[in-house]
């Protein structure tokens, strides 16, 4: 049964679907869509399981709705989306007819796919040298192990990386960046204590004088509360933007997959005082759904540029909505 | 979407006014209601249907009270349900054992663990006394070692070294037997982040819980935690015998749900929380706020507790005195109130702890106006003249003048403030009557461009 959305799936839209793995190999890309599906295998196994049993009533009522609604709501997709996908369901129930099982999936799986479909915007770090990202997040996101796995996927393209420890708070965040960089075998900007604007500012200088092609800026993890450090923030934002005035040509918020419906009030508050552009979705090997983004597609859209569903170095890599949906379903 | 769940059930009990009794079908809607704000506050999915069943169980016979609305009359029973669940008192570590004391801490990367075993470390050296050994058993992450290491520094307390070589078992049983010889009454031991399915990692905390045999087992649990919290609260709980939970980052503006779905799984006592980063922030768990918290209806309670705490009790005398003799409160009050409230961490604390309709309200401001806003608002008192401060219907258009040129503001601003000091004066003649909640319904019309 769910074997016959995976290839309707696979047939439909894999091959224009996946801008960024046309730039690999097709079996390095095989091996990633692998690895995504064994990331996710666990969500899949707790979703699957119930999701049959749901279809299996071969009819959309109200019961069928219900059980639904729970499951969505169980993957922290949040009420506003959940009844957004249940009424988009409902629509497509009236207009044609679905009767089996398979039908009322395809049309539930292709509203999340529409979904999220918008937010599928790989990250391009041409155009500007050096191209600055600054990342930023709340605390234990994850956003200096992102910064390592980021800097071993721009090396693999053949890029230059130098790294900015613009933590200068938590204690041993700036040796924690440079074990990253010996890793990678990147240069890594840091200096002792001081201000992250400074660090920052200093490795932006650094990597215009040796002509390198990609700036990692990490800072220090912090809560929207906390107003003096969204300021403090906002002031490296600004400061990266004294260093080049086209920069910072992205802005990263890394979040928690395991993250509730707080991940809204993140994007949104990051988002005011230093312009998200994009979003990396980070420890979607758990048993998290991650289903939080479709909360975000409809609330505050950004772009997904990477999600990560491991451990290993290798396992941050740009979103594809449909591989993703695809991943949870089927 | 933050709706106070008290406001939202007084829509939906409109059309039971009068009813004297809270029945199957009058709550029916309520509940829905109630289901909502729990789901909105991420407390996990199976946590909330059992929770309703057992609100509606409680609440169905329950009198309306005359004084109540039938909506006011379910929040109590929500509440007082929700504060059961999470807890009766506050309980604090157990350390009753032949020292050292094993306090081993376990949770998902990124909960708070290290910065949570360096508080605690304070917490235990300076409030009871006792010589704490710290240990850092991740030997995985990059500097996890090194950042333990400072923080011991920073809280005072004993670090015992160890090198990612080294197995975790040996790192830590070598920290105790160091611990045993040098006197320590406590270790408090850090572990790597883990996932709760990852099955080695698992097996190995596991192995470390056996060869340690800690009196203290505590789950560190990040309070933004979404519908997920259970579950991995549940493998926790099945692979280690928990003694209780610490709740990380209450600082931030989570409701905080997922403290509700940990302490439903596990059952084990939320011992402690932690708010911000200092190594002071380390707190006793308040199941009643949490409750408050949850349901979006603020904590006033954490507010009242921290006013005293910054409040000059002398001073606080003399105000009340004045306020009670009927004596105007003048702008030199006012200076010093906005002086008092600074020392209460600033607006942003302060609204923090307000109740979701005036945090709202509060929240339209963009980040940091408020605390902009005060720096003028006492810029513009200490341009005047003492005896202006003590009767401000003193100043007219010419003082006005002078009090704007020596602040650098516009005139306009003064106005602004005068008006915004008059409506204070009229709040603080509310408050000599009426008490707190004319006071939190009077806090609106102090901030420009709030909701009136």
């Amino acid at each position: 049964m769910f074997g016959f959305l995976k290839k309707k799936g696979g047939e439909a839209v894999s091959p224009p679907a996946d801008p960024a793995a046309t730039t690999e190999t097709p079996e390095q890309s095989l091996s990633w869509r692998e690895r995504l599906f064994g990331g996710l295998a666990r969500t899949r196994a707790q979703l699957g399981g119930k999701l049959k049993t749901i279809f299996s009533r071969g009819k959309v009522d109200d019961e069928l709705l219900e059980e639904l609604e729970t499951l969505l709501l169980t993957s922290d997709v949040g009420l506003e989306a959940t009844q957004h996908l249940l009424d988009a369901l409902k629509a497509r129930a009236k207009k044609d007819k679905l009767e089996t099982p398979e039908a009322i999936q395809e049309a539930l799986s292709q509203a999340l796919a529409e979904l999220l479909a918008p937010l599928e915007q790989p990250l391009s770090v041409d155009g500007h040298q050096p191209y600055v990202i600054m990342i930023a997040g709340v605390n234990g996101a994850g956003k200096t192990t992102s910064i390592g796995k980021l800097a071993k996927y721009f090396q693999s393209q053949g890029k230059s990386v130098l790294l900015a420890a613009g933590d200068t708070f938590r204690a041993a965040a700036r040796e924690q960046l440079m074990t990253w960089g010996e890793r990678n075998n990147v240069t890594v900007i840091a200096q002792d204590g001081g201000d992250p604007a400074a660090v920052v500012f200093d490795a932006i200088s650094a990597a215009k004088a040796r002509s390198i092609d990609v700036v990692l800026a990490d800072t220090a993890g912090r809560l929207p509360t906390q107003l003096h450090l969204m300021e403090e923030i906002a002031k490296v934002r600004r400061v990266i933007q004294k260093a080049d005035a086209s920069a910072p040509h992205e802005v990263l918020l890394v979040l928690d997959a395991n993250i509730g419906q707080n991940a809204l009030a993140q994007v949104k508050a990051f988002d005011k005082s230093i312009h998200v552009t994009g979003l990396v979705l980070t420890k979607l090997d758990g048993t998290a759904k991650g289903g939080v983004i479709a909360a975000i597609a409809r609330q505050c859209p950004k772009p997904i540029r990477f999600i990560g569903v491991g451990e290993g170095i290798d396992d941050l890599r740009p979103f594809v909505a449909r591989d993703f949906v695809d991943a949870i379903f089927a | 979407m933050l709706d106070n769940l008290t406001q939202r059930l007084a829509k939906v009990m409109k059309t039971l006014r009068g009813e004297a009794r809270l029945t199957e079908e009058n709550i029916a809607d309520a509940l829905r209601e109630v289901r909502m704000a729990l789901l909105e506050a991420d407390v996990a999915l199976p946590v909330v249907k059992e929770f309703i069943a057992a609100v509606k169980e409680k609440a169905l016979g329950e009198e309306v009270i005359a004084s109540l609305t039938p909506g006011q009359a379910l929040v109590g029973v929500v509440h007082g349900e929700l504060t059961r669940l999470m807890g009766a008192a506050h309980e604090g570590l157990n350390l009753a054992t032949q020292p050292p004391a094993v306090v081993l801490m376990a949770g998902l990367q990124g909960a708070g663990k290290t910065t949570t075993v360096g508080k605690l470390g304070k917490y235990l050296k300076e409030n009871l006394k006792k010589k704490v050994l710290v240990v850092s058993c991740d030997v995985y992450r990059p500097a996890a070692i090194q950042q333990l290491q400072t923080v011991a520094e920073q809280a005072g307390v004993e670090f015992f070294p160890s090198t990612t070589a080294e197995k975790p078992e040996a790192i830590a049983l070598a920290a105790v037997d160091w611990a045993r010889r040098h006197y320590c009454d406590v270790v408090l031991v850090d572990t790597a982040g883990r996932l709760a399915v990852d099955a080695a990692m698992m097996a190995e905390i596991k192995a470390l819980h056996g060869a340690l045999n800690p009196i203290e087992t505590l789950f560190v649990v990040d309070a933004m935690l979404g519908q997920d919290a259970v579950n991995t609260a549940r493998a926790f709980n099945e692979t280690l015998p928990l003694t209780g939970v610490v709740l990380t980052k209450l600082d931030g503006d989570a409701r905080g749900g997922a403290a509700l779905s940990v302490r439903h799984v596990t059952g084990k006592p939320i011992k402690f929380s932690g708010v911000g980063e200092k190594l002071s922030g380390l707190e006793a768990f308040h199941p009643e706020r949490m409750a408050s918290r949850i349901l979006g209806m603020g904590d006033v309670l954490s507010l009242i507790e921290e006013a005293k705490k910054g409040l000059d009790e002398e001073k606080a005398m003399a105000f009340a005195k004045k306020l009670k003799s009927g004596k105007g409160f003048d702008l030199n009050d006012f200076k010093e109130q906005i002086g008092q409230m600074r020392k209460m961490g600033g607006m942003a604390a302060l609204m923090d702890k307000m109740p979701a309709q005036i945090a709202q309200a509060a929240g339209q401001l963009p980040a940091g106006t408020e605390d902009k806003m005060i720096r003028r608002v006492e810029g513009i008192i200490n341009s005047m003249t003492p005896a202006e401060r003590a009767k401000p219907e003193l100043i007219k258009a010419s003082r006005k003048r002078r009090i704007a040129m020596g602040a650098g503001v516009q005139v306009q601003e003064v106005n602004r403030l005068l008006n915004q000091f008059e409506q204070t004066q009229k709040m603080m003649k509310q408050f000599t009557k009426g008490g707190i909640g004319k006071l939190m319904r009077g806090m609106k019309g102090m901030l420009p461009g709030m909701g009136r």
